[in-house]
């Protein structure tokens, strides 16, 4: 503190200059969210209609209708299966690309950069994308809807296993070349204990997410209990769509307490 | 025998960390390897198992002439050296058993050592040298649920699984408490006896290096300038090895240099 500070009793946090600034930051987003809300063109009529139309919808859905429950249930059990065959699937194949795809594994840079193309490649792509190719593919059905979710699982979890390849100790895998251990059993003794706990809870989580991603493939004609979903609604079955509604509702949260479940008991 | 002649070892384009380094283990003794932190010790004993690449000379064990090996004659040369590590560097998630063992992947098959169906022999061996160390009960616990002495008791018998001709030890008490160190570096002299091993140790602990080993070697710098038994080591040859420091002698080098 300087002797002319003395006295002061004027303070501000910014100055006029940075004031001026913080000011045209902000007219300049207000007019970015005001440009882009006049550029789209929404029917302002619909949009206030809105909560009559949702409570229409409701009043036409309640009571849900279960005579088509048993079919519901079976198809619901085909989306688990999907959901979990898919998962094996992918968790078995992502092992190799993260293998690929860690700097401290991989063999040179060649295979590095392929194992990022993998994985970049399958994240990329949503779900429902490459179920609508692989329903080109294979046509309608379970099999295209299995090959989407492992084609998209195979980046998540390849992803996440090679940065837990990436972040291990690696003064045991020094110790274990220093015996004359080849690359592979260094690799089983080394580094396969120090990434399982990782590779379980990712395949878990992974679970638990095909699981509600398949529950949407059928919208595409790629199996699983978004058909029917997609049937009820085109006929407007409304009772019936609502059981279905309710349907992946309760499967989810038994994927949640299942997931939870097998994470504790394995972790 | 271990002949290490003219040794250089540089990293990238500075200084070398070694400079022809001359060095001869013979027999069962135990050599103890002192001096400052970056002195070299440790890029030294790195070399021998080719852990770290010397730049230029020669490492001869036994006859062979481990500068030159690659790929699975390296392998089989690093079969016959064991090392110990300060940090332990054991695999914690797996058993003390599948630790011990894991000095036995280069002469075990791959089938053998991912299904863990251990020769009977090797697993005679790991019972005898558990029990010889005192962590035999533990061979199903795993290791970190061990103390750091016992860490080091399964780094020391994992090395020794290897029925190495040499054993390297690189601190191997520095991360050990002052009694447990003690121990553990009887034990090392006491099985180089018993397993007519030669033993190389790197150590902070001039106490225990005169104690503990037949042979010192003062390193400063990246040369031996003391190589003697440890009643020779006096005062002012520990002066001359600990003074100064790495940056100061590069300084006086480039000076003399120039």
């Amino acid at each position: 503190m300087t002797l002319q500070e003395l006295g002061r009793d004027d303070w501000t946090r910014f100055t006029p200059r940075q004031r001026m600034m913080r000011f045209a930051v902000f007219a300049l987003c207000a007019a970015a969210i005001a440009w882009a809300l006049t550029s789209i063109e929404v029917i302002w009529a619909w949009v206030w209609d809105a909560p009559i139309q949702m409570g229409d919808l409701f009043g036409r859905m309640v009571p849900p209708d279960p005579t088509n429950l048993g079919v519901i249930l079976r198809v619901l059990w085909e989306t688990v299966n999907i959901a979990t065959i898919a998962t094996a699937l992918a968790v078995v194949i992502a092992l190799p690309v993260a293998y690929l795809s860690a700097q401290n594994t991989t063999p040179n840079r060649a295979t590095l950069w392929l194992g990022r193309f993998i994985l970049v490649s399958s994240r990329s792509i949503n779900t429902i994308i490459w179920a609508l190719l692989f329903v080109a593919i294979f046509g309608p059905g379970i099999v295209a809807g299995i090959v989407a979710i492992m084609f998209r699982s195979i980046g998540f979890v390849g992803k996440l296993l090679g940065e837990a390849i990436e972040e291990i100790d690696k003064r045991p895998v020094e110790a274990l070349e220093a015996t004359g251990a080849s690359r592979f059993k260094v690799i089983a003794y080394a580094i396969v204990p120090q990434v399982m706990p990782t590779f379980w809870a990712v395949a878990i989580l992974r679970w638990d997410i095909n699981l509600r991603e398949s529950t949407v493939l059928g919208l595409v004609g790629a199996g699983g209990i978004g058909i029917i979903l997609q049937g009820a609604i085109d006929t407007f079955n409304w009772p019936e769509a609502a059981t279905v509604l309710l349907a992946i509702l309760a499967l989810v949260i038994i994927g949640e307490i299942v997931s939870v479940f097998l994470r504790r008991r394995i972790l | 025998m271990l002949k290490i002649t003219n040794l250089v070892k540089r990293y990238g384009s500075g200084e070398p960390v070694l400079k022809d380094l001359d060095l001869t283990i013979e027999g069962e003794s135990v050599t103890s390897i002192i001096g400052s932190s970056g002195a070299g010790k440790s890029t030294l004993l790195r070399c021998i198992n080719r852990l770290v690449e010397p730049t230029s000379g020669s490492i001869n064990l036994n006859g062979t002439e481990l500068t030159e090996l690659r790929g699975r004659q390296l392998r089989a040369a690093r079969r016959k050296i064991g090392m110990v590590f300060q940090g332990f560097n054991l695999v914690d998630r797996l058993t003390v058993m599948e630790n011990v063992q894991s000095g036995r992947l280069g002469y075990i098959s791959t089938w053998a050592a991912i299904t863990r169906r251990y020769p009977k022999e090797d697993i005679r061996r790991a019972f005898e040298l558990m029990e010889r160390v005192g962590i035999a009960h533990y061979a199903d616990t795993r290791a970190d649920a061990l103390s750091g002495g016992e860490r080091q008791r399964v780094g020391v018998v994992r090395a020794l699984m290897q029925q190495p001709e040499i054993l390297l030890a690189d601190e191997p008490t520095a991360s050990l408490d002052p009694k447990t160190s003690e121990q553990i570096m009887g034990l090392l002299r006491d099985l180089a006896g018993e397993l007519k091993l030669p033993v190389m140790i790197n150590i902070h602990n001039v106490t225990e290096a005169k104690q503990y080993t037949d042979r010192i070697v003062g390193m400063r710098y990246g040369r031996i300038i003391f190589d003697d038994v440890p009643d020779k080591l006096d005062q002012e040859a520990m002066d001359r090895i600990y003074s100064g420091s790495p940056a100061a002698d590069r300084a006086d080098e480039w000076k003399a240099a120039s």
